[in-house]
């Protein structure tokens, strides 16, 4: 830390003291006409920013200094691809994480298994954006719209006509994949600025026409009464209920996660990796970008229509406004955060961004403060996330080494 | 016809925020070509600011005269700072990474401003104070077109006409053009391109603060969620006019607001949203460059 720095972080107090002043400081109740002066925000700010412009210039300096100097550590996926490739490692890891999903519902409150099974949703969520953004490299901010549907066509069924869970799962999918590709036509031409806002646009869309056609959705007041899963017929109670509905998720994630390593190695899975990395090229290679562009949309939503399916039974009441843009801003932000492409890294994002807010209560008022401060930071410090998705590679060791 | 005047000029006050705002999107779009999705929050914290100075002033028992003027300029000063501080935070590292992070941070700068009003001010919509009053003279025509709206119509005028003056013939202007030309280039004839993305920033942000503040005085409510929606619809308005192009930015906002009210006040106001956001998936579709802008061809 030099006497530079320092000044520097003097000035960038005193620039941010002098930004938030109106919006930190004073707060004007205007039916009272009284005028509340919080000086001590200003010295959070003065404070916060000092030590935050210290902290960067520290970094960037490390930085600066290991340029050149080649790391002779792989990056952290390899190193843990490696680590779990030995099968004396994988199992026991495998059987300890897997044995203690199984037995999480058994040990904790329904409350925390509640929580575990939002987490589990999010999982899924973030693997089905990932398909979309991570490998295809298209930006959807409109996620939410095919959570939406699924949401909404399991709500409408079951209350018009009966249906129930296991009928309109694959029913949820189906219309979900379809909006996908009812979506993916429009936004085929458009480059990836474009894209962004399109389906933005038509998430809000979505949401809009159903808090507004009262005949079909029932508006703002949303649909209550939904039915939740059964299990072949047998009546459960509340808590059972919530610990078959675990389960059902963790299966839904088991198999979320085996689908999109598949299809990443599959042929659509390398087109998908062509598209984001160059689309010229990738058409140039005889690859069919429509297509390719189709399935990525569809194959993303199909994901989110489940998810949507299982959200309304878990809750039993759906509305409007579950499915707003912010929604589609979290499951954005755990991709991010977890490394675009990258399915371990998902995961992690989803359990860090979900988890985390639930039991730091305390901080529930800033979680989308630090969801929006997060998407910043990761862009700007790391942007392949905090696992980053490496292409498989051979390696090859020497024995007698 | 009554009503078509007045749904007209409704469309037109409409209209003409729109263009302010999405005169910014435009100018930042030609030069650094990116989106920048934290400009409606720019405009809500136009909106803020001059809600918090026109409120304090109007406690301690200024002339109205006074608390418009010291509100709108706070307004621009603070948004300008505001737009400055963005672009060296989350858009300047990022100049050479790929096209999604800046976008990417972009929308984690729109969320974070949004919920730091929502934390720093209220969740809650808050009256704002009228700060126009309603002249006589123009008592005869107030059912058709009310004092704000003239007053909003002439100041986004003002602004258009100083803005196409600070363009066309200063030196800042002539660099921004060259600029959104090559940067390259720009930068080998000695333009600090730098600062001129800054300038555009200041310039854009200032212009979004007035449109906030006339819209908030106009609607009467503000709330840390307007931005959003506003930044959305003058984006509409911009890619109308073909993104990048100053004048269709716009012609664009006033279509987009004339469209807006047309279809609000004949088919059905539960809408409005809707309407402008399936004008936008309609022009993307058919017409991609926009009205006045170029198309381009994509070269290897």
């Amino acid at each position: 830390m030099n006497f530079a720095e320092i000044r520097r972080a003097l000035g960038v107090a005193l620039w941010f003291v002098f930004l938030t002043f109106p919006l930190m400081v004073i707060r004007v109740d205007s039916i009272e006409s009284t005028i509340e002066w919080r000086w001590m925000n200003m010295l959070w700010v003065a404070v916060g920013s000092f030590a935050l412009s210290l902290l960067t210039s520290w970094y960037f300096r490390r930085r600066e200094a290991a340029v050149g100097k080649v790391s002779d550590k792989p990056p952290l996926a390899v190193r843990l691809r490696t680590w779990t490739a030995d099968p004396a490692r994988r199992l026991p890891l495998f059987g300890a994480l897997a044995a203690f999903a199984i037995v999480f519902p058994f040990l904790f409150s329904s409350y925390q298994t509640n929580i575990m099974t939002t987490a589990l949703m999010y999982v899924v969520l973030g693997l089905g954006l990932n398909i979309v953004v991570g490998l295809a490299g298209l930006l959807d901010l409109g996620y939410v719209a095919f959570y939406a549907v699924g949401a909404y066509s399991y709500a409408l069924l079951n209350t018009h006509f009966g249906l129930g869970f296991w009928t309109v799962l694959p029913i949820g999918a189906a219309l979900a994949a379809l909006f996908g590709i009812l979506l993916g036509f429009p936004v085929l031409r458009l480059r990836g600025d474009y894209l962004a806002i399109v389906t933005l646009a038509f998430g809000e869309i979505i949401r809009l026409v159903l808090e507004n056609w009262n005949d079909f959705s029932q508006g703002p007041s949303g649909i209550s009464n939904i039915e939740r899963p059964a299990l072949f017929g047998i009546e459960l109670t509340l808590n059972q209920s919530i610990t078959y509905l675990y389960f059902l998720m963790l299966l839904m994630v088991i198999i979320t996660i085996f689908v999109v390593n598949r299809l990443q190695d599959s042929r659509i899975g390398r087109a998908w990796l062509a598209l984001r990395e160059d689309d010229i090229a990738c058409q140039a290679m005889g690859i069919d970008k429509t297509k390719t562009k189709l399935t990525a949309f569809a194959l993303g939503a199909t994901w989110a229509g489940m998810v949507g399916v299982i959200f309304a039974a878990k809750t039993t009441f759906i509305n409007p406004a579950s499915f707003t843009f912010l929604e589609s801003a979290i499951i954005l932000a755990i991709v991010v955060l977890g490394g675009m492409g990258s399915i371990l890294g998902v995961i992690i994002g989803a359990f860090i961004l979900i988890l985390l807010p639930e039991y730091l209560r305390a901080l529930a008022d800033y979680r989308m403060l630090a969801f929006g401060a997060i998407l910043v930071t990761m862009m700007i410090f790391r942007p392949q996330g905090i696992i980053a998705n490496v292409r498989r590679t051979y390696q090859f060791t020497r024995k007698d080494a | 016809m009554d009503y078509f005047v007045e749904l007209f000029f409704s469309g037109l006050t409409r209209g003409s925020i729109y263009a302010l705002i999405a005169l910014g999107y435009t100018m930042v779009y030609g030069i650094i070509g990116l989106i920048n999705f934290a400009h409606g929050e720019i405009y809500m914290i136009g909106a803020f600011t001059s809600f918090v100075v026109a409120s304090v002033l109007s406690i301690m028992g200024l002339p109205l005269l006074a608390i418009i003027v010291l509100a709108g300029l706070a307004a621009a000063i603070w948004a300008s700072a505001y737009g400055y501080t963005i672009e060296k935070i989350a858009y300047k590292p990022l100049r050479n990474a790929p096209r999604l992070s800046p976008l990417i941070s972009a929308i984690g700068m729109s969320i974070f401003l949004q919920n730091y009003v929502l934390l720093a001010q209220t969740s809650n919509f808050l009256p704002f104070p009228e700060l126009i009053p309603d002249f006589e003279f123009l008592e005869p025509i107030a059912h058709i077109i009310g004092t704000t709206d003239i007053v909003i119509l002439l100041t986004t005028a003002v602004s258009m006409i100083a803005l196409l003056i600070l363009i066309k013939f200063t030196r800042m202007g002539k660099a921004m053009r060259a600029t959104a030309q090559d940067k390259t280039m720009a930068r080998l004839v000695g333009i600090n391109v730098d600062r001129v993305i800054s300038n555009t920033f200041i310039v854009g942000s200032a212009l979004a603060a007035i449109g906030g503040m006339l819209i908030a005085s106009h609607v009467g409510q503000i709330n840390f969620y307007i931005g959003f929606i506003a930044g959305i619809k003058a984006f509409t308005a911009a890619v109308l006019g073909g993104i990048g192009s100053i004048p269709g930015a716009v012609l664009g906002g006033f279509i987009l607001g004339l469209t807006e009210s047309f279809a609000t006040g004949y088919v059905s106001s539960d809408y409005e949203d809707v309407f402008a956001f399936s004008l936008l998936v309609l022009i993307l579709l058919f017409k991609p460059a926009g009205l006045l802008g170029k198309s381009s061809i994509e070269k290897v």
